[in-house]
C-alpha cells in the first residue's frame, strides 16, 4: 500500500491560487506560471504512483462523502487526461513566455495589459481542467465546466480585433446553450435518483424517460461543446483568431475536456440507457466530421484556419469509440484506442498550433500561398510541425498511428469493417492538406520572406511537444497499465495480434 | 395535477422558447436574453420540483444548485454583453456575420 | 431570420423536445429518494441552521468555491476587451436623486450587513449581501464623481480576490489541520463559514459593480490607474 497523500486538493488548488495571484502581482505572471507548471508534476507523479499502488482514488472534500457532499475521484483515465493537460500546459506555459515576453518585436508587442490577463486567466483555466478531470459530482462538472469555458472565451477574446470577438461571441453563445442542455440534464437525474455523485448514479441507473431525456440532452449539449459535426461552426473562427497559445489549449485539451465526459457518461453511468443506435449514430457523424473537416482544411487560405479544422476531422475520429466499442469482444481496444488517440492528438496538434503560431508571430501573416520557403527561416519550427504532422496523419512511428492501429483492429476484430475504410480514408486526406502546407513551406526558394526574431522558448516547446507525440508511438503499450485501472471496458487491448 | 409538476413543465417550455429565440434570432442582445430564458426555465423547473411533498419543507440541495446557477448565470451574462458590446463597436452592428465558414 | 420551412422544422423539433421534457418530468417518482433526510440529519453538525446556507457553504462548499471564481472570471474576461474611462459614464444626478441616495445607500448598506448575518438562520448569505451591496456600489458610481475617480488598484483587485483567496485559505488550512480539503473543525463551522461569507459578500459586491463598468478603469488618457512599466495604449 502506498502512503495516501491528498494530491488532487493540490492539482486543482496550484493553479487556481497561482490564478489568483497572478492577478494581483500582473508583473510575477509568467514566474508564477512556471512555478505552478514545474509544481504540478510531482503532484501528477504522486497520483500516479498511488494509483499504481492503491487502485482508483477517492477523496471527500469536506469529509462528508457522496452523496451529501462532492468526491474527488482519479482513475486510469482520469490521470491520463490530468498527464495529456500538464504535457500541453507545460509546453504553453513555456511557449507563452516567448510570446507574451515585454520585449516582443513585431506581432509580439502586446500590450502590457495582454500580459497582464493571460497569465491569471490561463492558469484558472488550467485549474478548471485539472477539477474536471477529478470530480466525481455531476454538478461539480457543470461548475467547472463553466469556469472553462468563461476563461475559454476570454482568452480567445484577448487577442482583440473584430474577427476575434466575434469568434469569442459565438463560443461563448454556443457554449452556454450547451453547459444548459447540461444542467437539464443533471437535474432529471438528480430528481429521479436522489443524488449528484457519478458512482451512485451510475448504481441506481435504470432505463426510464428521464434517464433517456438527460442522457439525450447532456449528449447533445456535450457534442456541442466538442464540436461534432454538424455543431462544429464555432470551432474553426474561434481556434484560428485565437492568441497562437490559446488556440493550443483549445484544440488540444479544451474540446477533450468535454468529449472525456462523455465518455464517462455513456460507458461508466448510462450503460444501461444507451441503445446502439444512437452509438452508431454518433459514429455516423464523426465520419462526417472527419470528411467536412479534412475538405474544408484543403480549401483553408490560412494555416491556423487549416490547422482548425483539422481539429474538426480529428474531434470525429474521437466519436468512433461509441460503435466500435459496440463489438464483440472490442471494447477496451476501442477505449485505448480513444484514449491514445486524445493523448497523442493533444501532442501534436499542440506542437502544430505552436508552429503555426510562431510563424504568424514571425511573419505577421499566416495566408499559405504567400507561406514560400518558410523553412528557410524557421528550420525548427518547420520540422516540429513535419513531425507532428506525421502523429495527426497516423504514420508510424507515432502515437496517432498507435491509435489508428488500435482503433482499426476493434474495427476489423469486431466486423464493423466500414469504420475502418472510413479510418484509412481520413489518414490520406489528413496527409493531403497537410502537405497542401509542406509543399510551400519546404520550397527552395532564392528570396526568402523576412522574418522578424523567434524567442526559442517557442521554437523549443512546439519541437518537444512534437517529439513527445514520436514517442509515445515508441513507447507503445506501456501506458496501457494505467488505462486499465477503474477502466469501465474489458477485454484484450489487440484481437488476433501482439499486444 | 400538483403544482409543482405544472411550473416545472412551465420551466420545460421556457427552455424550449428561449432555445428557438436563440437559433431564429440573428441580434445579439435577443440571443443572449434567450440564453437567460432558457436558464431560467432550468432552474424554475429545479425550485418547484424541489418542493414534490407538500407536507415537509423543500429540498434545499436544488436551491443551492439554482444559487449556484444563478451566480454562473450572471457571470456568463456579463462577459455576453461586454463582448456583445465589443462586437458593436469592431464590426458596427450587432449582428454576427453569417457567413464566418458555416 | 431563417426561410419558413427550416422554421418549420426547428418548431417541430422543439415542440417533439418540450414533449421529451414532459415525459420524463410527468414520469418522475413521485416520493423519491432525495439527499433531503441526509441534509437535516447532518445540519446540526454544519455550524448554521439554514439548510439552504448549510448545502452550499459546508457540504458542498467546493461548488461554491468554484462558482466565485467562475464570477472572478468574469471580470477578468471583462476586463481583457478594452479599458473605460468611468466618468464618461457618469450624468449630472438631479437633485432628487442624490437626496434619496442619501438615504438609501446607508439603508442597503445595512441590508447587505443584515442578510449576510442571517444567512445563518434564515434565507440570506453571502450571495444575496453581496447582490445588494453591488447595487449600492452601482448606484454610487452613476453618480458620485469624486467614487469613480478614486478607484484605485490595489484595493480593488485585494476586494475582488478576497472572496476566492479566503476560501481557499480556510479550506487549505482546514488540510494542514489534519482534515481534509474544507472540512471545518465542528466547533468553528459557524464562525469560519461567517468569515468566509464575509470576504465573498465584498467580493461579490465589488465584482458587481466592475462588471457594470464594463471595462477596465482608466484614467482620462487612456493609462490606466496602475504602476506599470512603459507605454500603454487603449486597446483597440
Amino acid at each position: 500500500m502506498v502512503p495516501v497523500i491528498a494530491w488532487p486538493v493540490w492539482i486543482i488548488f496550484l493553479p487556481l491560487v497561482s490564478g489568483i495571484l497572478a492577478f494581483l502581482f500582473h508583473r510575477r505572471g509568467a514566474q508564477l506560471g512556471i512555478i505552478t507548471a514545474l509544481g504540478l508534476v510531482p503532484a501528477l507523479s504522486g497520483l500516479t504512483w498511488q494509483l499504481l499502488g492503491n487502485g482508483p482514488q477517492h477523496y471527500t472534500v469536506g469529509g462528508w462523502g457522496a452523496p451529501l457532499g462532492i468526491d474527488l475521484f482519479a482513475d486510469g483515465l482520469s490521470v491520463i487526461m490530468l498527464a495529456m493537460t500538464a504535457l500541453v500546459g507545460i509546453g504553453t506555459t513555456f511557449y507563452a513566455t516567448g510570446y507574451y515576453s515585454p520585449n516582443g518585436e513585431g506581432k509580439g508587442k502586446h500590450h502590457h495589459q495582454d500580459l497582464a490577463l493571460f497569465w491569471p486567466l490561463w492558469l484558472l483555466l488550467w485549474a478548471a481542467l485539472n477539477g474536471l478531470f477529478l470530480s466525481a459530482d455531476v454538478f461539480n462538472i457543470y461548475v467547472a465546466l463553466e469556469l472553462l469555458g468563461v476563461s475559454a472565451v476570454a482568452l480567445v477574446a484577448l487577442a482583440g480585433g473584430p474577427s476575434a470577438v466575434d469568434a469569442a461571441m459565438r463560443y461563448l453563445l454556443v457554449g452556454l446553450l450547451g453547459s444548459l442542455s447540461y444542467l437539464l440534464g443533471v437535474a432529471l437525474l438528480y430528481f429521479a435518483y436522489g443524488t449528484l455523485s457519478l458512482g451512485l448514479l451510475a448504481q441506481s441507473m435504470t432505463s426510464s424517460p428521464a434517464s433517456f431525456a438527460a442522457i439525450t440532452l447532456m449528449t447533445a449539449g456535450l457534442a456541442m461543446k466538442t464540436a461534432l459535426f454538424p455543431l462544429h461552426f464555432w470551432l474553426p473562427p474561434a481556434h484560428a483568431n485565437a492568441p497562437a497559445p490559446v488556440s493550443t489549449v483549445l484544440s488540444a485539451l479544451v474540446v477533450k475536456a468535454s468529449f472525456y465526459l462523455l465518455l464517462r457518461l455513456w460507458f461508466q453511468v448510462f450503460i444501461n440507457v444507451v441503445t446502439p443506435s444512437v452509438a452508431h449514430l454518433l459514429g455516423i457523424l464523426g465520419v462526417a466530421a472527419i470528411f467536412w473537416g479534412s475538405v474544408q482544411a484543403l480549401l483553408a487560405q490560412r494555416l491556423k484556419l487549416l490547422v482548425a479544422y483539422s481539429t474538426v476531422a480529428q474531434v470525429g475520429y474521437l466519436f468512433l469509440v461509441f460503435p466500435l466499442a459496440q463489438g464483440k469482444g472490442t471494447g477496451f481496444g476501442a477505449w485505448s484506442g480513444v484514449i491514445y488517440f486524445i493523448l497523442s492528438h493533444a501532442c501534436a496538434k499542440g506542437a502544430t498550433f505552436f508552429a503555426a503560431g510562431t510563424v504568424l508571430y514571425g511573419f505577421g501573416h499566416d495566408r499559405i500561398e504567400d507561406l514560400v520557403g518558410v523553412a528557410q527561416r524557421m528550420p525548427v519550427t518547420m520540422f516540429a510541425f513535419a513531425i507532428a504532422a506525421i502523429s495527426i496523419i497516423g504514420l508510424p512511428p507515432s502515437g496517432g498511428f498507435i491509435a489508428k492501429w488500435l482503433l482499426l483492429n476493434s474495427a476489423l476484430a469486431g466486423g464493423q469493417w466500414w469504420w475502418a475504410i472510413v479510418i484509412l480514408l481520413g489518414g490520406l486526406l489528413t496527409a493531403a492538406y497537410k502537405f497542401r502546407f509542406f509543399s510551400r513551406a519546404f520550397r527552395y526558394v532564392e528570396e526568402v520572406p523576412t522574418c522578424h526574431p523567434i524567442p526559442w522558448t517557442m521554437e523549443l516547446t512546439a519541437l518537444t511537444l512534437g517529439l513527445v507525440a514520436m514517442g509515445l508511438g515508441i513507447i507503445g503499450t506501456l501506458p496501457f497499465e494505467i488505462f486499465q485501472i477503474g477502466a469501465p471496458v474489458i477485454g484484450p487491448v489487440l484481437i488476433g495480434g501482439m499486444p | 395535477m400538483s403544482v409543482s409538476i405544472l411550473y416545472s413543465l412551465v420551466g420545460s417550455v421556457l427552455f424550449s422558447l428561449g432555445f428557438y429565440s436563440l437559433i431564429a434570432y440573428a441580434h445579439l442582445l435577443r440571443k443572449i436574453l434567450a440564453i437567460n430564458i432558457m436558464g431560467s426555465g432550468v432552474f424554475l423547473i429545479l425550485v418547484s420540483l424541489a418542493y414534490r411533498w407538500p407536507e415537509t419543507s423543500p429540498d434545499p440541495v436544488p436551491h443551492a444548485m439554482v444559487l449556484t446557477g444563478l451566480v454562473v448565470a450572471v457571470s456568463a451574462t456579463a462577459l455576453a454583453l461586454a463582448l456583445a458590446c465589443r462586437v458593436q463597436e469592431t464590426t458596427s452592428s450587432a449582428q454576427l456575420p453569417e457567413d464566418e465558414s458555416d | 431570420m431563417r426561410p419558413f420551412p427550416a422554421k418549420l422544422i426547428i418548431i417541430l423539433l422543439l415542440m417533439a423536445l418540450t414533449g421529451l421534457f414532459a415525459w420524463a418530468i410527468l414520469s418522475l417518482p413521485l416520493n423519491g429518494t432525495s439527499l433531503r433526510t441526509q441534509v437535516f440529519a447532518n445540519i446540526g453538525h454544519s455550524g448554521v441552521s439554514n439548510p439552504v446556507t448549510a448545502v452550499l457553504l459546508n457540504f458542498r462548499g467546493y461548488d461554491t468555491l468554484l462558482e466565485i471564481t467562475v464570477l472572478f472570471l468574469a471580470v477578468l474576461g471583462v476586463w481583457s476587451l478594452g479599458t473605460i474611462h468611468i466618468p464618461d459614464l457618469l450624468q449630472p444626478a438631479g437633485l432628487f436623486l442624490m437626496a434619496l441616495l442619501r438615504i438609501l445607500l446607508p439603508a442597503m448598506m445595512l441590508t447587505a450587513g443584515y442578510l449576510l448575518w442571517a444567512g445563518a438562520h434564515a434565507p440570506g448569505g453571502a450571495f444575496q449581501a453581496g447582490a445588494v451591496l453591488g447595487g449600492a456600489g452601482i448606484l454610487l458610481l452613476l453618480t458620485e464623481v469624486r467614487f469613480a475617480s478614486t478607484i484605485d488598484w490595489w484595493p480593488l483587485r485585494t476586494l475582488l480576490s478576497a472572496g476566492i483567496l479566503v476560501f481557499s485559505g480556510v479550506g487549505l488550512g482546514s488540510m494542514a489541520l489534519g482534515g481534509r480539503l474544507l472540512e471545518y473543525p465542528r466547533d468553528w463551522a459557524g464562525i469560519l463559514i461567517l468569515i468566509i461569507e464575509s470576504a465573498a459578500t465584498l467580493s461579490i459586491g465589488v465584482t458587481l459593480m466592475v462588471l457594470f463598468v464594463g471595462g477596465k478603469p482608466s484614467k482620462a488618457d487612456g493609462t490606466v490607474s496602475m504602476k506599470s512599466t512603459g507605454q500603454r495604449e487603449d486597446k483597440t
